[in-house]
């Protein structure tokens, strides 16, 4: 029987003052007991809303039905012919905006912790054996895929179980995209992106890591001598942006890009045993709200600053990170100032010395329907800090469509797709994640990798059989 | 991996690499770059295409050792392989035709002028080759410079070859009407010091001047912003839209200060490297 009166089962978490200090990943996972005693709090709903808020439609009502009787391979079958990332999703997704703020339970006892269960079952997953036989494509159509986060990945993974041969190719030095060199350690461990990518290997995806499509090889050439018979592109959205404000060059000053993947592609915690720095001082700000700059301050935290600010024009309502981060870093010591606008970066011998600000308050909503933040006159002031961190967004990166000017745009750098969301203005070139709709989540990257694969399978039957009747 | 076919020391510090790298060598054109990475653990350093051959599949760089990374790149032997390498990376430089065009080479810098200066050379341009090193024995392939640049001229600090004097000086001469005339067209390329002060030589005589500049880069792909110049009072990125600028619009004293930005830890991963050695 379900049980219904009692509150979302707490996920145990490391304690804060040790685990500020560290890269370890900060939530524990339940154990089985808090599993089953939550997968029982599912009312197994005639209407399960909950699916309707997730991109890729987990069935969560049969799936909790499956956890609830301690079916865990079925649960983990459900799970991941749903969402092949289940374990970086269950981590990452901003549940509380998705699946779990559909749940019937949500307004009195708290939603079920859909999140929390998808990664039981799938760390379950990841303990089990492996058998490490590589599959062998059966079919004779080769796919290139152009970036390796989760688009790519769930792209490539759904197209090899389809029988096809595919390559991923990967301008950096390790596959993941901003699940490698974004996202940190302390929520999502490399062990699991590791294993993701593992199980791709063994469906027979091959990675080609170290090339840049558009600059080390081109589109045509894919098509063309490498024999591809299509293509998809998840190249994301990496491009960082800058406020223009001044003193954004001085030393001590980064993009949240350049900040995190110093840390976590190129191991800076680890310096000088792994050879790239990192200049952390005592006092960091950190501009921006979103997941981007809770990860940028968490990291500036572990890695000895005293003061991790977070600096934001807006109010705490219109912050956009998952709200179990912004959790975990107020209980870690991470400072807030809302209602704050950096308008000048101060510095001396060409570092970072300030952050000049002014107060501002909330006025009438903007286009965005977000309450528009209005300076108060007179209210600049100066926080001192040593490093600034710019966490204000990104952009389409635009290092392929200038390669291949066949590739349209929106004016805002996103890929054109068709109708069905997919094909891009290149004939069997396809497109999504972050490529296409700008910074979003890794279940959309992942649902769009999934859509992608789909199409590009029904395409390429269709141009089978003409070949077939020619 | 890339294996080193051949390894050729130019000097104490200086090293010529040819590797197998054919898909990069086949996109390279003269001006563009790669992204290295020697270990795991290691720093992604960019280093400039000095030469390549889209038959060969082989592609020369050439090392100047200033550091961990530099240094570790030096110790690989022909046989061996480089972990990584992309590329080629940013935009080849658009050099206007016609009139006299020279190159200003400084360090590594002559030496990636190489192909560039010959591809110059192969439409036909007037070519000349301003290469400086503080004695003779540190100048690098000017054999080979000889052979593809219509002048090459050799400055040294302490005159034991050529011109004594400043790579500055000399071009100060062909300016003002000396031998092989002035130039139309200054390239750049070597330390931010050099590049800086031939800037300040051409601007006053109101030559166009493009710059190679070597910002400290991570991914070369406009992914992390952290090679990100001043232009003409612009942020660009110089993997991207670079490495070659418009040499009169840069803002030096920036470019200079944030290449110092880590001079302490470099210090730190050097001291840490010699340990690991001497314990070895
Ligand atoms: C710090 C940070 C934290 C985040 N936290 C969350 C979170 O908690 N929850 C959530 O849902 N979302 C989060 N996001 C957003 C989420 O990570 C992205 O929406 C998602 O990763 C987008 O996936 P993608 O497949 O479109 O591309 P990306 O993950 O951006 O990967 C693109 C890959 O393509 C490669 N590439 C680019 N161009 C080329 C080329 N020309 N040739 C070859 N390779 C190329 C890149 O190197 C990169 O590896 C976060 C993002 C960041 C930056
Ligand atoms: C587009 C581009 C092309 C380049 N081409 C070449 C090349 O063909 N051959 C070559 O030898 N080098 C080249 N460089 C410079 C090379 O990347 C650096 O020397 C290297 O990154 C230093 O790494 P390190 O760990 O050995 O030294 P570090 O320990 O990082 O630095 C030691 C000292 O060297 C200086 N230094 C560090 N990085 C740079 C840099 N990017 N540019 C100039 N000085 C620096 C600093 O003053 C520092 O104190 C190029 C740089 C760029 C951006
Ligand atoms: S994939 Fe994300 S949105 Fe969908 S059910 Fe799982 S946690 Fe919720
Ligand atoms: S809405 Fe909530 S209670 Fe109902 S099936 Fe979905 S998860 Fe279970
Ligand atoms: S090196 Fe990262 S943006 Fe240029």
């Amino acid at each position: 029987m379900p049980v219904k009166r009692a509150d979302k089962t707490p996920m145990p978490v490391r304690e804060a003052n040790l685990r500020a200090h560290d890269f370890e990943e900060v939530n524990e996972g339940y154990c089985f007991a808090h599993a089953m005693f939550e997968a029982e709090r599912c009312l197994r709903c005639q209407d399960p809303v909950c699916i309707d808020g997730c991109p890729v439609r987990v069935p969560i009502a049969d799936f909790m039905h499956a956890v609830a009787a301690g079916d865990m391979p079925k649960a983990a079958e459900l799970l991941r012919t749903a969402n092949p990332l289940a374990a970086i999703c269950g981590r990452v997704c901003p549940q509380e905006a998705q699946c779990e703020a559909n749940c019937h339970m949500t307004k009195r006892f708290g939603p079920v912790a859909i999140g929390h269960l998808e990664r039981y079952v799938s760390d379950w997953e990841m303990e089990q054996p492996i058998n490490d036989e590589v599959a062998k494509p059966w079919r004779d159509e080769k796919i290139a895929i152009v970036g390796s986060g989760p688009s790519g990945l769930v792209c490539a993974g759904e197209l090899a179980r389809m029988g096809y041969t595919v390559t991923v190719f990967e301008a950096l030095h390790a596959p993941g995209g901003v699940l490698r060199y974004g996202i940190p350690e302390f929520r999502l461990p490399n062990s699991i992106l590791d294993w993701e990518i593992q199980s791709l290997e063994r469906l027979g995806v091959e990675f080609v890591n170290n090339v840049i499509i558009g600059k080390t090889l081109k589109l045509e050439q894919l098509f063309g001598e490498m024999g591809y018979k299509a293509i998809f592109i998840g190249t994301g959205a990496g491009l960082p942006k800058f406020m223009g404000i001044p003193g954004e060059s001085l030393n001590g000053v980064y993009s949240a890009n350049e900040f995190l993947t110093r840390i976590n592609l190129m191991q800076a915690f680890d310096f000088p045993r792994s050879e790239t720095p990192l200049s952390v001082g005592k006092r960091v700000a950190v501009i921006g709200s979103g997941n981007t700059a809770m990860d940028a301050v968490r990291s500036a935290l572990r890695l000895g600053a005293e003061h991790a600010m977070v600096v934001y024009r807006r109010s705490e309502n219109e912050m956009t990170a998952r709200i179990e981060e912004y959790e975990h870093a107020i209980e870690e010591g991470v400072e807030f100032h809302w209602l704050t606008n950096p308008i000048e970066v101060l510095g001396e011998d060409g570092w970072v010395t300030g952050l000049k600000c002014l107060r501002m308050e909330l006025g009438e909503p903007d286009e965005s329907g977000r309450a528009r933040p209005v300076p108060i006159e007179g209210s600049e002031f100066i926080f001192p800090v040593d490093n600034v961190v710019l966490s204000i967004g990104t952009r389409p990166n635009p290092l392929l469509h200038k390669a291949t000017p066949e590739l349209k745009t929106h004016s805002w750098g996103g890929l054109l797709v068709d109708e069905r969301q997919v094909e891009t203005t290149v004939h069997r070139v396809y497109a999504g994640g972050d490529a296409v709709t700008g910074a979003a989540t890794v279940i959309l990257a992942a649902g769009a990798g999934k859509r992608a694969a789909e199409a590009i399978h029904a395409d390429l039957s269709v141009d089978r059989e003409k070949s077939a009747t020619n | 991996m890339v294996k080193i076919v051949e390894k050729r020391q130019l000097t104490p510090i200086t090293k010529l690499y040819r590797v197998y790298a054919p898909l990069i060598a086949k996109a390279a054109r003269a001006g563009q770059f790669v992204i290295v990475r020697v270990r795991e653990g290691g720093e992604r350093i960019p280093l400039t295409i000095t030469d390549y051959d889209r038959d060969s599949g082989l592609l020369t760089i050439v090392v100047q050792e200033v550091g961990a990374t530099t240094r570790r790149l030096g110790e690989l032997q022909q046989g061996e392989e480089i972990l990584d390498m992309v590329g080629p990376l940013g935009e080849a430089p658009d050099i206007p035709s016609g009139g006299h065009i020279v190159g200003v080479g400084g360090g590594y810098g002559s030496a990636a002028l190489l192909c560039l200066m010959r591809e110059l050379k192969d439409r036909g341009e007037n070519t000349t080759i301003i290469m400086g090193a503080r004695e003779k024995d540190l100048l690098i392939l000017s054999d080979e410079l000889n052979e593809i640049c219509d002048h090459v001229e050799i400055c040294t600090d302490d005159g034991s070859a050529g011109f004594k004097g400043f790579v500055t000086e000399r071009l100060q001469q062909m300016i003002d009407g000396g031998p092989p005339g002035p130039p139309d067209y200054v390239i750049a390329i070597g330390p931010m010091a050099m590049m800086r002060a031939v800037e300040k030589t051409t601007r006053a005589a109101g030559i166009a001047n493009a710059a190679s500049l070597d910002p400290l880069m991570i991914d070369g792909t406009g992914m992390c912003g952290g090679c990100r110049v001043t232009v003409g009072g612009e942020t660009r990125f110089a993997c991207v839209d670079g490495p070659f600028f418009d040499a009169h619009e840069v803002d030096f004293d920036e470019a200079v200060s944030r290449s110092k930005m880590y001079v302490k830890q470099e210090q730190k991963a050097a001291a840490c490297q010699r340990s690991a050695a001497g314990a070895a």
